[in-house]
């Protein structure tokens, strides 16, 4: 067993106080994340509300089986973070690897679906400002959901991207045996950050794909 | 003192999540009018608390951590509902 | 004691010299300082816009620059005081300073961050700067859509990059201090033990981390509808314009309190040490910042009574901005209270203090006037608004940030600023202000539009009291930027609590040591512990 030592740095007192300091301290940080997606949420709701018909016929190019597949990905990337930090927290380090490694698979399987589907969206002329064709009175409102289709999905995937990133890093050091159970707070606190990117997919896929379907 | 639930636990929760995202999608096919929006966003919350509760630890946390868990959507929540007093109400 | 040499104990300005011991730090003191070089050098860039606006105003006529540059003047004026001096000033400077002090702790949560928040602080200020140098912006500090979307030809993006990467500066600093200040307080130091500047910051914290995403977000959407020719709030191609003055106001208007509440948080400490007496009401004023800070983020669409939104939703704006200006009303009558039958020494920073009591009043009354529907169907995009804002902004805010440099600078350096000519200074401001503002208002409530080079020859009269006003105050402010630096040799030693103030940071010598407090003290008492009258008898 490896010596179970937190480092604290020199502003804190105490290891829990570092540790609740960065656990709050990404917190914060994910309420702006939620006034920053909420900056665009805003848009849609605003032009969902004033022309449902126009966004819920745009809104039928999605594919919903890659949709739904891609928020399947993310679910169970959510459990492996979890599982994860689990791990770490108990020092097992090759558990913890596994986790993080296969989060992060999961996450790269995401980017490249939605790959799969922006590059369709090329192909059928719908990418606002780019290469757009839509035929129809309702073209402007069309136009604005691909718009936020790019806006929200992108600021996802680059978010998405970014704690692939992270998570490289975490798993680095966990293969090198650093976290343990007095130290695990880094991978704590990018479990945190991975899970909301995982909430705000929960979100965008019905207001994205799953407007009257039905029809 | 980790925080947190036990992998079981975990593994329920996501299997509560695939049944959730299956209800979700099953909906989309039932014609309910404005409901359907309703309905989504409702099982979306559930799916988001489900996460924030479990695999974020919240349920185990502090108020402090469950207030600024709660802040941003709230504030979110104060934007739409007075933007949209203005967009509701233009003839 | 030598005039030139301060203490001989080792403190955080002379532990470790050269460009690497600065510029590597993460030492919150000496961030403060980064900082304060910084925004004092973007604070004399906006000056400069300023003046030259108002020299243009001299006249009636366009003759000095002509309708498009002068957009680009007071575009750049707006942005540059906005975001690169006065959202930072103070809790950038005073704020990085002290709260770790005065909570008694050895820095912020994260240092780190710290400083890379200034470093985020100078590319976006460098980004912004040339772009202004390069063309300028002339889309108003405002950016409304579809101008600043599809038809200006200035430098709308490189400017909004600029502001959107400041943006990140403002967070991570907020971020810190709302962990610093939950976590990170001394033993025994309760939320109601705290100064009034703590929680302040606390307040402009929250605010800055709740709607500074949101001007983000908004000026990057407005990024792609200009990159792409896309239109999001571009009605020819189905967008809302006023969905771009939505989201824009939801972040701008608690940015005012972002730039307000920490000088309110600077008067109450000057205002309970000079006049020897804590602060009456403590627990009112410290709901009150908060109840300003989330009052404030329900009250934007004041900004768009006349944008086209719907009378309304107009009347809701209306009401709820009556009502945040209740918590604001308490602190100034609390104020008034804690000076009544105070043992009260004129000391220049407690000066800036009343000035600020004074000007604040008059820019917040007249806030009223605009929240008022009908009153500001008449005097909205006038000479008025601006006046008033000034008169919170230049009156209050630079007021505050300059009452606090005076009142912590012997904390801070370790020596004492020329007592003369600081009063002095204060005196040409307070005058200067009045003078470049007051005739403001009357042109407002007599018609003179903003944002126009030229104007109708009966105006001219008020603007040349303007403009002569303004000259005096840019005078004003030049006179503490000489003697604040002088001071640093030959100021006389500060010594470690020259105004017998009371606070955790007072207690460590000026300047303090690296690690602030050799050992952490513990509190055990309210704070303002300050004896009145009987301690004038001592």
């Amino acid at each position: 067993m490896s010596e179970e030592r937190a480092l604290v740095a020199h502003q804190f007192e105490t290891a829990a106080q570092q540790r609740s300091a960065a656990t709050l301290g990404m917190w914060v940080f994910l309420a702006t994340e939620v006034l920053f997606f909420g900056g665009m949420l805003m848009a849609y709701t605003v032009y969902r509300v004033m022309d449902g018909a126009a966004f819920a016929r745009a809104s039928h190019a999605q594919n919903i089986l890659l949709g739904g597949i891609n928020t399947a990905v993310l679910l169970t990337s959510s459990l492996t973070m979890a599982l994860g930090v689990h791990a770490a927290q108990e020092g097992r380090r090759r558990r913890s690897v596994l986790m993080l490694s296969a989060t992060m698979v999961l996450g790269a399987l995401f980017l490249g679906i939605k790959a799969v589907e922006y590059s369709q969206k090329f192909a059928e002329h719908l990418v606002p400002g780019v290469d757009f064709r839509y035929a129809g009175p309702d073209a402007g409102a069309a136009q604005i959901y691909f718009i936020l289709y790019f806006l929200l999905t992108g600021f996802h995937a680059i978010h998405l991207t970014i704690g692939i990133g992270v998570l490289a890093v975490i798993a680095f050091s966990a293969a090198r045996g650093r976290y343990t159970s007095a130290y695990s707070t880094p991978v704590e606190v990018a479990g945190l950050y991975w899970h909301f990117v995982d909430i705000v997919w929960i979100f965008l896929y019905p207001l994205i794909y799953l407007i009257q379907v039905y029809r | 003192m980790s925080a947190g639930s036990t992998p079981g636990t975990y593994v329920r929760v996501a299997g509560a999540l695939y049944l959730l995202l299956a209800l979700t999608v099953a909906c989309a096919f039932i014609d309910m009018g404005p409901f359907n929006l309703v309905v989504a966003m409702t099982i979306a919350v559930a799916k988001a608390v489900l996460v924030v509760l479990f695999f974020m630890h919240v349920r185990s946390a502090g108020g402090l951590t469950r207030v600024v868990a709660c802040a941003g959507a709230f504030w979110l929540l104060f934007m739409c509902v007075l933007t949209l007093t203005d967009f509701l109400t233009r003839n | 004691m030598s005039p030139h040499s301060i203490t001989t104990h080792e403190h955080y300005l002379n532990a470790g010299y050269g460009p690497r011991s600065w510029l590597l730090t993460t030492d919150h003191k000496r961030i403060a300082i980064l900082y304060m070089l910084s925004i004092t050098f973007f604070f004399f860039v906006g000056g400069f816009f300023a003046f030259l606006m108002r020299l243009e105003l001299l006249t009636p006529d366009g003759d000095l620059v002509s309708a498009e540059t002068y957009n680009k003047l007071f575009s750049m004026h707006g942005i540059t005081m906005v975001w690169f001096f006065l959202i930072p000033s103070i809790p950038s400077v005073l704020g990085n300073f002290l709260v770790p002090m005065m909570v008694g702790a050895r820095d912020v949560a994260f240092p780190r961050l710290n400083l890379l928040s200034w470093y985020i602080y100078v590319v976006g200020g460098l980004f912004t700067l040339a772009a202004m140098i390069f063309g300028g912006v002339d889309t108003g500090w405002t950016f409304y859509t579809p101008f600043s979307s599809t038809y200006a030809h200035s430098n709308v993006i490189p400017v909004v990059i600029g502001i959107f990467i400041l943006g990140f500066s403002s967070i991570l600093t907020a971020l810190n201090f709302i962990v610093t200040i939950h976590t990170m307080r001394a033993p025994g130091l309760t939320w109601f033990r705290l100064p009034l500047f703590i929680w302040a910051m606390y307040a402009t914290s929250v605010i800055l981390v709740l709607a500074t995403p949101v001007l983000a977000i908004t000026l990057a959407m407005l990024g792609v509808e200009r990159i792409f020719g896309v239109g999001i709030f571009d009605p020819a191609l189905g967008g809302d314009p006023l969905l771009f003055q939505h989201l824009f106001w939801f972040y701008s208007h608690p940015a005012v309190y972002i730039m307000i509440l920490p000088a309110m948080g600077v008067v109450s400490e000057l205002i309970t040490c000079f006049a020897r007496k804590k602060v009456f009401g403590y627990r009112f004023m410290a709901f009150s910042l908060l109840a300003i800070a989330s009052v404030g983020f329900l009250v934007w669409g004041h900004h768009m009574f006349v944008s086209g939104q719907s009378a309304y939703a107009g009347m809701v704006f209306s009401a709820l901005s009556f009502i945040v200006a209740i918590p604001s009303a308490v602190k100034v009558f609390n104020w008034a209270a804690t000076l009544y039958k105070g043992s009260i020494a004129y000391h220049t920073p407690v000066l800036y203090g009343f000035g600020f009591i004074g000007l604040f009043t008059i820019g917040g009354l007249t806030g009223l006037f605009l929240a008022s529907l009908a009153l500001d169907v008449h005097v909205h995009d006038t000479y008025f608004v601006i006046a008033h804002f000034h008169y919170i902004m230049v009156g209050g805010a630079v007021m505050g940030y300059l009452g606090g440099i005076h009142y912590w600078w012997p904390k801070m350096t370790g020596r004492m600023y020329p007592e003369g000519w600081a009063k002095f200074a204060a005196l040409v401001l307070f005058v200067g202000f009045n003078l470049t503002f007051f005739p403001q208002f009357i042109l407002g409530y007599l018609g003179m539009p903003r944002r126009y080079h030229v104007y109708p020859p009966e105006f001219q009269v008020l603007n040349v009291l303007s403009t002569a006003g303004a000259t005096i105050l840019g005078i004003g402010y030049l006179i503490p930027f000489v003697y604040l630096i002088w001071s640093l040799r030959h100021g006389k030693n500060a010594g470690r609590n020259p105004w017998r103030a009371t606070g955790l940071e007072w207690l460590t010598p000026s300047p303090p040591p690296v690690h602030n407090f050799d050992e952490i003290p513990v509190v055990t008492g309210e704070p303002y512990t300050y004896a009145g009258e009987e301690e004038q008898r001592e």
